[in-house]
């Protein structure tokens, strides 16, 4: 079962690789903030899968704040997408 | 049985990923890009997660934590991609509006 948890962790990783080149050639920053969102949420299955791989459930805790952190960040950055003159 | 279950659900997991991902790289608008991940990106999480909490069914613990971050995901995801889509939408109006002022 440990090597399907960790195939399905090298496959979100890939698809994390995918998502960096639309934040690398985004022509608006606005698609920049939607890859990193999608990049935040990658993550998120990604140290779930990995706590489970190493038998460490405080790993959980760190996904519950790094969905608080990223959700934060999408918000933040739109806001200042929204106030300041930025394409 | 438990093991099949868990395997179909991250195959789907990462399928719905997959799909969003492709609509992020080859659609042509911010919009559509937009729809193309939030959906499947928030499909997908859900799955995954679910996965997981069904594989440590017998740690409630550990699969309630899970369960909580399912629905905070299904919470704040659409309303990222809301306040996403309303700056953008704004900054389009204007520019629009501007426009056609000068001509």
């Amino acid at each position: 079962m440990d090597n399907i948890f960790i195939g399905t962790s090298i496959a979100l990783m890939l698809l994390v690789f995918v998502c960096l080149y639309r934040a690398i050639i985004g022509p608006r920053a606005i698609d920049r903030v939607i890859s990193i969102n999608i990049i935040g949420t990658k993550a998120l299955v990604i140290i779930s899968l990995i706590s489970l791989v190493f038998n460490e459930t405080f790993f959980i805790d760190v996904a519950v704040v790094y969905a608080l952190i990223s959700f934060i960040m999408t918000i933040g950055v739109s806001k200042y997408i929204d106030t300041e003159n930025i394409d | 049985m438990l093991n099949i279950i868990v395997t179909i659900l991250l195959f789907f997991s990462v399928f719905f990923f997959a799909v969003g991902t492709i609509g992020l790289i080859r659609l042509p608008d911010t919009y559509t890009r937009m729809h193309a991940t939030t959906k499947g990106d928030t499909l997908g999480a859900g799955l995954g997660l679910l996965a997981l909490a069904l594989y440590n069914i017998d740690k409630p613990f550990v699969a309630a934590k899970l369960m909580i971050i399912i629905v905070f995901i299904w919470i704040t995801n659409p309303t990222a991609a809301h306040v996403i889509a309303k700056a953008q939408y704004k900054k389009d109006f204007i520019e629009k509006t501007n426009r056609g002022q000068g001509e």
